[in-house]
């Protein structure tokens, strides 16, 4: 693009120094690049090759990749036979999972109120629930902690699942809304006159606004999943813990054992690597498209 | 916004939908932030039972010797930390966005791999960077080393004088994918005309992104600035990874996030206090909020003005 567009203006000028810069140009953004890359993946892969090596290789020749004679997988099996990561992994899922489920469902709710009807207070309703989007949750956490302690919520999936609702709406209802007062009228007056109810015509907006369901649902996944605060504060006990707590936890105790570390390091890593591969480009093409401005 | 229903009686559709939502966020979210404001104004008795207290636990927080020192060595630190952030995540990320937003062969995958490290957990980037830091892996070190600079070399994290930029420079690692995805969004978003009219007009690269782009992508320029205001003053779990609550060496890496870990919990020798957390959450409460406003009244009115 910008090659073409330099070789119009500049006309005829095919000098060797005018041939130089072009090549410099191009070369310049791609060292910049790829070095910044290079210090983006450097710090995992390192993390991820160590792991299946001896501890001695590990200090040895930490930059060598793993081979037949430096090859182990000890750390692994610490892991597994030492810390509760089944069972934390376990958790992960479903407090991600059903809070993200209820995120997306009372979210489109009341985005389709407040894009749908003109009812009053509408507007307020709306400023309202945008509170959250600035005011981050965590800045209650001691009244939200007597709160769970009344409701015997504490150590219970049930009261994470309950913050991470509360954490995700506002963000949801904002965007949604945006997207649903885009669905065309005619579609929604058409079904009215077909005598639809309010709740069929809901059903009716929702796979439309799918683009955006799967773009907010990616984005209020990451921080569920990654967050380490609300574990360690509402559902500490091991039986609750969630991956990111566990790994905490378990990186306290085994310090010192290093091929554990790497390993367990590593395997907290692997899922949301696998799941960013697969869905980079569309999470990626959601913001770039404007779905979250 | 389309109306469809007779605005006598309220609607019951209408309060199905929003019902849920309301009821979630205003017990979890409203209530608590409310509550915890109103605690600051209280603290607990001999007796175990809470009395009003006005404004006393805030002047323990900026003047008692236990609690002064602290609070403004935390809010020191952050204010660092947010700096760090905003002149060397955002610059880069927008450095970054630039080079991708101009096209050209492996866009693509620079993108991903750049964005890689923001979707990792706090936890796991705390312990790969400690790792990769620690003089006794002697990661960094071979580095340093293997292009001349092996002298340079010293447990950053460990020092008093280092560790707070250190842990800055790491978060910055892991976030500098977001200013630079939606700087991207901008730049990838001005119509191409107006570029090829300023490129005919004998413009230059520079020229060009500075008079044209820049102007244009202001408005990102202001929610990169406040996502990063936000998300600075609340931080903790980086901090909480790398050096535990006492945000060590001798609180040289406190910021708020963890003081107010700290006091809610208690550490060591000292008591968890509820209501003096709830103080230190509120100065955080009022901190956010008061970038939120000036976001909002200053930056927003500002930028719309120029605009037209």
């Amino acid at each position: 693009m910008t090659t073409v567009s330099r070789s119009l203006t500049y006309g005829k000028d095919f000098g060797l120094l005018y041939r130089l810069r072009l090549l410099l140009g191009g070369l310049i953004p791609h060292l910049i690049l790829a070095g910044y890359s290079l210090l983006a993946v450097f710090p995992v892969v390192m993390i991820l090759m160590n792991s299946f090596k001896t501890r001695k290789a590990i200090f040895g020749e930490p930059f060598a990749f793993p081979n037949p004679s430096n090859f182990d997988l000890i750390g692994y099996q610490t892991v597994l036979s030492r810390s509760n990561f089944t069972q934390n992994f376990v958790n992960s899922i479903v407090v991600t999972g059903v809070s993200l489920l209820f995120i997306l469902l009372f979210g489109s709710m009341a985005a389709f109120a407040l894009s749908e009807y003109n009812f009053r207070g509408n507007t307020l309703m709306a400023l309202y629930l945008s509170i959250g989007i600035m005011i981050p949750i965590r800045l209650g956490t001691v009244s939200l902690l007597r709160l769970m302690v009344k409701l015997g919520l504490v150590n219970t999936l049930t009261g994470l699942i309950l913050v991470y609702i509360a954490q995700g709406l506002p963000l949801t209802i904002f965007i949604l809304s945006q997207f649903m007062r885009q669905v065309p009228k005619e579609l929604k007056d058409a079904a009215r006159i077909d005598g639809a109810s309010e709740y069929r015509i809901y059903t009716m907006v929702l796979p439309l606004v799918r683009p955006a369901l799967g773009a907010i649902g990616i984005f209020t996944m990451i921080p569920i999943w990654n967050d380490l605060w609300f574990p360690l504060v509402i559902a500490p006990s091991a039986k609750t813990a969630t991956i990111t707590l566990g790994v905490q936890q378990f990186l306290g105790q085994f310090v010192s054992d290093w091929n554990a570390v790497l390993s367990s390091l590593s395997l907290a890593m692997v899922p949301i690597l696998i799941l960013y591969v697969l869905f980079s480009q569309q999470m990626i093409r959601s913001i770039t498209a404007g779905a979250l401005k | 916004m389309s109306t469809t229903s007779k605005s006598r009686a309220f609607p019951t559709h209408i309060v199905v939908f929003l019902a849920p939502a309301v009821i979630v966020y205003t017990l979890f979210m409203i209530y608590p932030l409310i509550d915890s404001l109103r605690l600051s104004f209280f603290a607990t008795g001999p007796d175990n039972k809470e009395y009003f207290v006005g404004l006393q636990n805030y002047v323990k927080l900026f003047t008692d010797s236990n609690y002064a020192p602290r609070f403004w060595g935390a809010l020191k630190n952050n204010i660092v930390f947010f700096l760090v952030h905003m002149l060397v995540q955002n610059p880069i990320g927008l450095l970054l966005a630039a080079l991708l937003a101009s096209g050209g062969w492996g866009r693509k995958f620079y993108r991903t791999v750049l964005f890689m490290p923001t979707v990792l957990s706090f936890v796991i980037i705390g312990f790969i960077w400690n790792l990769i830091l620690s003089p006794l892996w002697g990661v960094a070190e071979s580095i340093l080393k293997a292009v001349g600079l092996g002298a340079l070399f010293r447990p950053w994290l460990g020092l008093e004088s280092t560790a707070l930029v250190t842990i800055s420079l790491i978060s910055v690692w892991q976030f500098v994918g977001i200013p630079m995805i939606l700087f991207y969004a901008a730049l990838i978003g001005i119509p191409e005309e107006l570029i090829e009219a300023a490129r005919v007009d004998g413009a230059t690269g520079w020229q060009v992104f500075w008079r044209i782009k820049f102007p244009l992508i202001l408005p990102t320029v202001g929610i990169v600035g406040i996502l990063t205001f936000v998300g600075n003053f609340n931080a903790f779990d980086l901090i909480y990874t790398i050096k535990g609550a006492l945000a060590g060496p001798n609180f040289s890496t406190d910021i708020m996030g963890t003081l107010f870990y700290r006091t809610f919990f208690g550490q060591q020798l000292q008591l968890g206090n509820p209501t003096m957390g709830a103080t230190v959450a509120a100065m955080m409460f009022l901190i956010i909020l008061s970038g939120v406003l000036i976001y909002m009244f200053l930056w927003q009115r500002r930028v719309q003005t120029v605009e037209m």
